[in-house]
């Protein structure tokens, strides 16, 4: 079992707790010739790639680093726009490294919130009286397992995070069944 | 095992045919969820999604997403021990829906589902189906 991050909501739809424990990274590098056969986005103040899926690149992911020079933003570590620098012919063949973006905690946030209508959705639309919310969401890549407490709490607590993660440690070694 | 209702909407997310069995209480959505489910779920997924959203389980019931290449969403909502309802949803899609609203030239495909042909072939595709045990009244 591959525990991927844990998310504490508050009951007002706020994320108060959040732990990335094992996320995967995922990231392509590959050599273009000119025209470059990827559509390219700026969306976010990150460089997107809108169209043109192929070899493990798929739409979504974000532009990481041009021949080896790493991509901030739309601006690459010397200074040049990084679309700007693939328009240029000249600039070919050209090493670029695309990868699955990574959540900020602003995003983080943002889903944590989107979580709750789903949540409260989910128990409204039952066909039988007195139903729960969402206790197992199930899609191609994880499931997420939602458990609701009676009260809430805030967390900002040192011995919290080195339990938890022990927790965390002890279920990665030896299943869920010997705590 | 049981299942207790079916819902079509459109790639906007407009509701284009709804349906029930067995239901204990009113209630039902007009407007699809399943696109803000997904989204939902690419976005918080550690890896890149190819389905995304499957189902999602409560105390009382299951619901059941299947989105089609077209955008058109299937969804069902059952009793949480059934098994397969992703396929009986393909086999839905495949076996009533394109054999009776996509080859019925009468069918517009944007607007509410209104062929009798396609109710009562649902409606007995569902029945015989091992997953619809209707509970006894």
């Amino acid at each position: 079992m591959v525990i991927y991050g844990i998310y504490i909501v508050s009951k007002s739809g706020g994320l108060i707790f959040n732990y990335d424990n094992n996320v995967p990274k995922i990231e392509t590098e590959k050599k273009f010739s000119y025209p470059l056969d990827i559509k390219l986005q700026v969306e976010n103040k990150k460089i997107v790639v809108e169209f043109g899926q192929r070899d493990g690149i798929h739409v979504g992911h974000v532009l990481y680093a041009v021949n080896g020079v790493p991509v901030t933003g739309t601006q690459m570590d010397d200074g040049q726009n990084a679309l700007e620098y693939l328009e240029h012919k000249e600039n070919y063949p050209a090493t670029l490294k695309f990868g699955r973006p990574k959540m900020t905690t602003n995003e983080k946030i943002f889903l944590a919130s989107m979580f709750y209508p789903l949540f409260a959705i989910a128990s409204q639309l039952s066909p039988e009286p007195k139903c729960s919310g969402i206790e197992v969401l199930e899609a191609d890549t994880f499931r997420l397992n939602c458990f609701q407490t009676l009260t809430e709490m805030p967390i900002r607590c040192e011995l919290f995070d080195s339990n938890l993660k022990s927790i965390l440690e002890q279920i990665e070694k030896s299943g869920i069944a010997n705590i | 095992m049981t299942v207790y209702n079916i819902y079509i909407f459109d790639k906007a997310g407009t509701l284009l045919y709804y349906e029930e069995w067995n239901r204990l209480k009113q209630s039902g959505m007009t407007r699809g969820r399943g696109g803000k489910t997904n989204s939902f779920v690419s976005k918080i997924s550690p890896t890149d999604t190819k389905e995304g959203f499957l189902c999602y389980k409560t105390s009382k019931y299951t619901l059941h997403f299947l989105e089609t290449p077209s955008g058109l969403k299937f969804v069902i909502n059952t009793d949480v021990h059934s098994q397969g309802v992703r396929e009986l949803l393909q086999q839905i899609y495949n076996q009533v829906y394109v054999e009776y609203v996509v080859k019925n030239p009468l069918c517009n495909l944007s607007q509410p589902i209104q062929s009798e042909l396609f109710k009562s072939n649902l409606d007995s595709y569902i029945k015989q189906s091992p997953i619809f045990l209707s509970k006894a009244l």
